[in-house]
């Protein structure tokens, strides 16, 4: 069968996901530091010899190493590995990924270079007129052209398939993969528009002076997206491979479909949920970002219900009864399939912050509080990472043809995470929404810092040292894996869940031109009003402020 | 039409129904109780706001005591400059003066950056008590709200946006004081 076959492109999915744990392990042990910052305890200048020196360099690295390497890198991996499998036809042109990693690495490394040489300062959100080193921003764009790119490998592939079999429907886990690409390749333009015409150029000291509220709007026209880039591979994994892992089946394939559609068409625009409080921002347009942020809440309903069906169909399967008898019965177990159901239900707890957050006036509440890093750590941080932890206690041994080094690891590494990500983050929340603490702060050295902060950073130390604990079990199991003796037993497949109703897709769930056209047009609609008015009283007049 | 699982259509219906109740409340907060967020007020230029001969805005070129204005009994004003790392009034730690008005009074902010993005939210310095303002300041616009404070007490308007080295330092001390 194809689908166990080695394939030449596999090695490169191993390169992507390699530097992505690289990065993880780097960006997350930057965490703890935080974590003890917070609580009185600086210890950065134990970091000298990598480079670092204060907490604000400490969160850039973490930022830009966790939410944009760790991520970008494993998803291009990860595709890289299963685009083919689910079409059943290699890469049509496998140099294109090879060109895509260069250039991915090659913006890394410009990108890495001036963050541990102090010149980028500025956090991954980058706010002009902060200035960075050029080269901080040229490699960014590297790294987005470099994924770009990648999506263009995957492209000819579909084009390619769709040619050989005609009239078929694109089997899910690759339109669905496709679809996760082209958003990115939409919504990166806003930040790739920030970077070439506002920031650059600037940086250089070409121009004097730029648009700080523009920049925000291009930044965050971006930013948005970003969370469903991350979180769909995600779902991916929890739609058409975790019921397979736990002997279930999809339970209705053709919503997920729909689901995956809906988030093309309403992650972008939807950005002005993050500049609620923006000053160039009338609320008109914010009150419409909003409406439109409640509608992308549906598909992740869906998600919710679609996947906990699946579940359910894969406990009753495994002979579970009763009303929530069939829960026990899953494979916890497994580490590949507990890491990812305790994903699930952090991000339950995440949707809920998220809502908050993105219910408008509500937001005056938590706005840039440690709220919002409470938030994401269940989202990015744990619905997204635990599940990608997840997808490499199988997907690790499938490239590396050796068996996973400890199972028991495995679970204690993926329980650790939950309990470390319960305690950091319900501590976090507290802090922001009682007390009003500001989130990305050297909160040990800030003199408007109370008493009663004292309990709740502690909670939130201890599940950063938990969190700790659990990355260094995680990267124990997977070293142990690969120097490891012990090869595979029995090949390792591809997990594909096969749908509960055999009966195929609608065709216009398998349609690219009306929904890219309702994509574009909703894009028009929602942001060609502010950016028109942006942009025609454009107000360049803000210098660039280097930052050590 | 696909089939889609009745149980599956109650759950999105439902899931539907509770987005309305959110909105509906969210609506109410804003019009009823007049919870409101930044709305665009001036654009202006941060290199020259505190200059007095070529400032946009030349309130903000007064001196920083100046900038504090009763316009009518339990009515201000006040105009604040944001620089890395403090705002001008409020930040004592940087000899700055502090922000006093009587409790129960309705104050309008006007709070605009000479350089860096800065944010505000104003928390009381004990915890406990809350304020609903919070914005961005951005250099080139003036961010704007108003807010009542009845109870007494200090508060704390803190930075909560990265501005640089020592963004951990900027803040400012607002009293509310009995009559
Ligand atoms: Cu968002
Ligand atoms: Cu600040």
């Amino acid at each position: 069968m194809f689908t166990n076959d080695k394939l030449s492109t596999d090695k490169l999915a191993a390169w992507n996901i390699g530097v992505a744990m690289v990065a993880l392990a780097l960006g997350g042990s930057m965490g703890l530091f935080q974590k003890l910052e917070h609580a009185g305890t600086n210890l950065y200048n134990q970091l000298n010899f990598i480079g670092i020196n204060s907490y604000y360099q400490g969160l850039t690295l973490h930022a830009v190493l966790n939410a944009l390497v760790w991520t970008t890198f494993f998803i291009v991996g990860f595709f890289t590995f299963a685009i083919p499998r689910s079409l059943g036809r290699p890469l049509k042109y496998p140099q294109i990924q090879i060109a895509a990693f260069g250039l991915m690495m090659a913006g890394l490394i410009m990108a890495a270079i001036p963050i541990l040489m102090g010149l980028a300062n500025v956090l991954y959100t980058f706010y002009p007129p902060m200035k960075a080193s050029p080269f901080f921003y040229i490699g960014l764009v590297l790294v987005v052209v470099g994924s770009w790119v990648a999506g263009y490998g995957y492209y000819f592939t579909y084009g390619a398939w769709r040619k050989e079999n005609a009239g078929q429907r694109t089997p899910f886990i690759a339109l669905a993969a496709i679809i996760t690409m082209v958003m990115w390749q939409i919504a990166t333009l806003g930040v790739a528009i920030e970077l070439l015409w506002l920031v650059i150029p600037w940086s250089f000291g070409l121009v004097a002076g730029t648009d700080p509220q523009l920049a925000r709007t291009f930044f965050w026209f971006f930013g948005h997206p970003l969370v469903y880039f991350w979180l769909l591979p995600a779902y991916i994994s929890w739609y058409a491979m975790l019921p397979k892992q736990a002997g279930g089946k999809l339970f209705s394939e053709p919503l997920a479909r729909l689901v995956f559609w809906l988030f093309l068409v309403l992650s972008i625009p939807v950005g002005l949920h993050h500049q609620y409080v923006d000053p160039g921002i009338s609320a008109g347009w914010k009150v419409m970002h909003a409406i439109l942020t409640y509608s992308l809440f549906l598909p992740s309903m869906l998600t919710a219900f679609t996947v906990v069906a699946s579940l359910e169909n894969a406990g009753r399967a495994r002979g579970g009864t009763g009303l929530l008898g069939w829960v026990r019965k899953l494979p916890w177990g497994d580490p590949s399939y507990a890491s990812q159901n305790l994903a699930m239900i952090l991000f339950a707890f995440g949707g809920i912050s998220g809502l908050t957050n993105a219910s408008y006036n509500l937001n005056l509440a938590v706005h840039n509080t440690i709220w919002v890093p409470g938030h994401f750590h269940l989202t990015l941080g744990s619905a997204v990472t635990l599940t990608f932890i997840g997808i490499s206690y199988w997907l690790v041994p499938k490239l590396s043809g050796k068996q996973l080094f400890s199972r028991t690891l495995g679970l204690w590494q993926a329980w650790t995470w939950f309990i470390g990500m319960l305690l950091m983050s319900n501590g976090l929340h507290i802090l922001g929404l009682n007390f009003g603490v500001p989130r990305r702060s050297a909160l040990g050295f800030a003199p408007y810092a109370q008493e009663a902060w004292n309990p709740l950073l502690i909670e939130a130390l201890i599940g950063g040292i938990i969190l700790t604990i659990s990355g260094l079990l995680f990267y124990v199991n997977i070293v142990g894996t690969l120097v490891s003796k012990k090869k595979l037993t029995a090949p390792i497949e591809m997990p594909v869940a096969e749908a509960l109703n055999p009966e195929p897709a609608p065709a216009f769930l398998d349609t690219w031109r009306p929904w890219l056209a309702l994509t574009i047009a909703l894009i028009i609609i929602a942001y060609g009003p502010i950016l028109f008015d942006l942009i025609s009283n454009l107000n360049m007049t803000a210098p660039p402020i280097t930052i050590r | 039409m696909m089939h889609i699982d009745r149980s599956e259509r109650v759950f999105f219906i439902a899931s539907a129904v509770l987005l309305v109740v959110f909105a509906l409340a969210i609506g109410i907060s804003g019009f009823v109780y007049g919870i409101q967020v930044p709305q665009p007020f001036a654009k202006v230029n941060p290199v020259t706001i505190a200059d007095p001969e070529k400032s946009d805005f030349p309130t903000f070129a007064l001196p920083a005591a100046e900038r504090i204005r009763e316009l009518a009994p339990g009515r201000y004003e006040v105009y604040v400059l944001a620089q890395m790392w403090k705002f001008s009034p409020g930040s004592v730690n940087y000899g700055e003066p502090s922000i006093k008005i009587p409790a129960g009074s309705q104050v309008t902010f006007y709070f605009t950056s000479r350089d860096v993005q800065h944010g505000l939210k104003i928390v009381s310095a004990d915890g406990g008590r809350h304020t609903n303002v919070n914005m961005m300041i951005l250099p080139g616009e003036i961010s704007r709200l108003t807010a009542t404070f009845d109870e007494p007490g200090t508060y704390h308007m803190i930075c909560h946006e990265y501005c640089g080295a020592a963004h951990q330092t900027m803040y400012g001390v607002l009293e509310v004081v009995n009559q």
